[in-house]
């Protein structure tokens, strides 16, 4: 076959849809990660139900959501239920087994800041907060982290502790009874990391096409840790392109 | 305790505001990214109210309008962003810069939100969730604890009821007596109404009791709890109305850039919420071409037969 183009944010969308493979749940935001679920349901995930923070069980969004609480979630959904039940029901009750995460910062051990850049009360950078990030990044089974290597955003120390992931590595978290696994992959745009050692701390696993470890560590603020073996990741297929382009985001908002 | 015996609270805008309303309240406009009432909080700026406590899960344009009019001293909230587009730059003009006044920020996680309302509707002392632990957030805000479970499971977090003055929540339609019914998401309308002092609803449609009572499990507000019926076609404009409008995504856009330049949002209130009487005007004043292209087509749920019996 021979080589396709594709852009770096193609590239994470469909990795992101590769690793829900057999999933049942996923918690989804809008955006990249919402093309990604979408992406895995015609994939590798046919059976996976699409939960979004705004009260949508089973959605089958027939555009691209413009935010969270976009009408064309609750057409055609399963259920639709308040707040309250989604959080309490579905996600606390632990029926969500993937949540994709994001966020302004991430540290070595996967917890995020999405609330504020500086100091709390003076901030440099106010950003939007925790949403329900704090409780998904507790109580999903596992946790899917997806966003751009930077410098800026791979810091060795949070501003702000917002989500917990494994918290200051080792037993730490499970120490805490969270209910969720935790932070177990973050995908970016130049390979994939995990958290499959003793420490809890991320590393690299794997690397995207042409890509090398030292422009990974470019863009992380500690000395970056990498897994034993290093694989490399395929390019997007045709067919996982033509779905992206064609059929779940036509219009090219989030490539 | 509200009027419940009154039969008929429906009242303009501007009544229902000039009453419930005052300098120093607690407001919530609630309706997850969708239902947002901003015909409501126009009407507060354009009532120029002051020191409000505004309270509010996604704060959205509205709150930033409101906050850029300088009617907000504090803001109860748990994500401050321009849905799906970007930042809210009124609010940060007043966290970060003190313009056009200083702003005190009270925050929480979705399900903290959800929880200090589920807790002030059933008049409980507080509301325990799985959240917060390990994080700053418990650390610079000290309503949120952490307890020992007294059957001695571990730790487990609570935060205290919520218990606003006022609730304003719009809905596709009520009768005269304000039961109301909502359809699509539901968000955290019904505790919000339970918790508040006063409800003010406000519908696209006001419709007879008897369509009401015609369908008893799509009404999620009692007339019992609510003080008075606003009827406002688009007031939720440009947020959605499930069944009813889009999103006017251009206004989203649009107040994405605008809002960058508190002058150019002076410029804007004085043209859009001063300068006007009231919703209806807005309304005109945008033009029904535009209100058009927001309506989704159709899509009929089955009906149910709920039976007769006697």
């Amino acid at each position: 076959m021979s080589e396709l183009a594709y852009t770096a944010s193609e590239m994470m969308i469909v990795v992101a849809a590769r690793v829900l493979e057999g999933a049942r749940t996923v918690f989804v935001g809008v955006g990249l990660p919402n093309i990604a679920c979408n992406l895995a349901r015609h994939t590798v995930a046919p059976d996976i139900e699409l939960i979004y923070e705004s009260g949508v069980y089973g959605a089958r969004p027939e555009r691209l959501p413009l935010s969270i609480g976009d009408p064309t979630l609750v057409s055609g959904a399963t259920s639709v239920v308040s707040m309250a039940d989604l959080f309490g029901l579905y996600l606390q009750r632990g029926l969500v087994e993937v949540a994709l995460l994001g966020g302004a910062q991430i540290d070595r051990y996967g917890n995020l800041n999405t609330t504020v850049i500086g100091d709390y009360h003076k901030p440099k950078t106010r950003l939007p907060g925790s949403g329900g990030a704090c409780e998904i990044a507790i109580n999903a089974q596992r946790s899917f982290m997806i966003m751009r290597l930077k410098r800026r955003a791979f810091v060795d120390k949070l501003d702000f502790v917002t989500s917990p992931g494994h918290m200051t590595g080792g037993d730490s978290r499970a120490r805490l009874n969270l209910p969720g696994g935790g932070p177990e992959l973050v995908i970016t745009d130049m390979g994939v990391l995990n958290f499959a050692n003793s420490d809890r701390e991320m590393q690299l696993n794997a690397l995207y096409p042409g890509v090398s470890p030292d422009n990974v560590q470019v863009e992380v603020g500690w000395s970056l840790r990498l897994a034993e073996k290093i694989d490399e990741i395929a390019a997007p297929s045709a067919e996982e392109l033509r779905l992206i382009r064609e059929e779940i985001d036509p219009s090219g908002m989030y490539r | 305790m509200n009027d419940t015996a009154k039969t008929d609270k429906l009242v303009s805008m501007r009544q229902a505001i000039a009453a419930h309303v005052s300098d120093g309240s607690s407001v919530a406009i609630e309706g997850f990214t969708g239902f947002i009432c901003f015909a409501a909080g126009h009407e507060i700026i354009r009532q120029r109210r002051r020191d409000l406590t505004l309270i509010r899960m996604t704060p959205d344009l509205i709150y930033d309008q409101m906050i850029a009019a300088g009617a907000a001293k504090k803001l109860i909230f748990s994500y401050m962003g321009n849905p799906g587009v970007g930042s809210l730059y009124c609010i940060r003009r007043a966290v970060e810069k003190g313009v056009p006044q200083p702003l005190e920020l009270e925050e929480y996680s979705h399900y903290g939100m959800v929880g200090r309302y589920a807790a002030g509707a059933s008049r409980m002392p507080f509301f325990p969730l799985r959240s917060y632990f390990g994080t700053d957030m418990i650390e610079v805000n000290p309503l949120i604890k952490l307890l020992d479970d007294p059957y001695g499971t571990g730790k487990i977090a609570v935060v205290p009821p919520l218990n606003p003055d006022v609730a304003i929540l719009h809905a596709q339609r009520a009768d005269r007596r304000g039961n109301t019914q909502i359809w699509g998401l539901l968000g955290m309308q019904k505790e919000v109404a339970f918790a508040s002092k006063h409800v003010i609803v406000v519908v696209e449609e006001v419709v007879d009791e008897s369509v009401i009572r015609a369908d008893p499990n799509r009404t999620l507000i009692p007339g019992l709890i609510v003080d008075a019926v606003v009827h406002e076609p688009y007031g939720a404009y440009p947020s959605y109305v499930q069944g009813y409008y889009d999103r006017d995504n251009e206004a989203y856009i649009a107040w994405d850039k605008l809002s960058q330049d508190h002058g150019a949002v002076v410029g804007w209130l004085a043209e859009w919420v001063y300068g006007l009487e009231n919703h209806a005007g807005f309304v005109r004043k945008l033009g029904q071409a535009r209100l058009d292209r927001l309506k989704p087509e159709p899509l009929l749920a089955a009906s149910v037969d709920y039976g007769r019996y006697r």
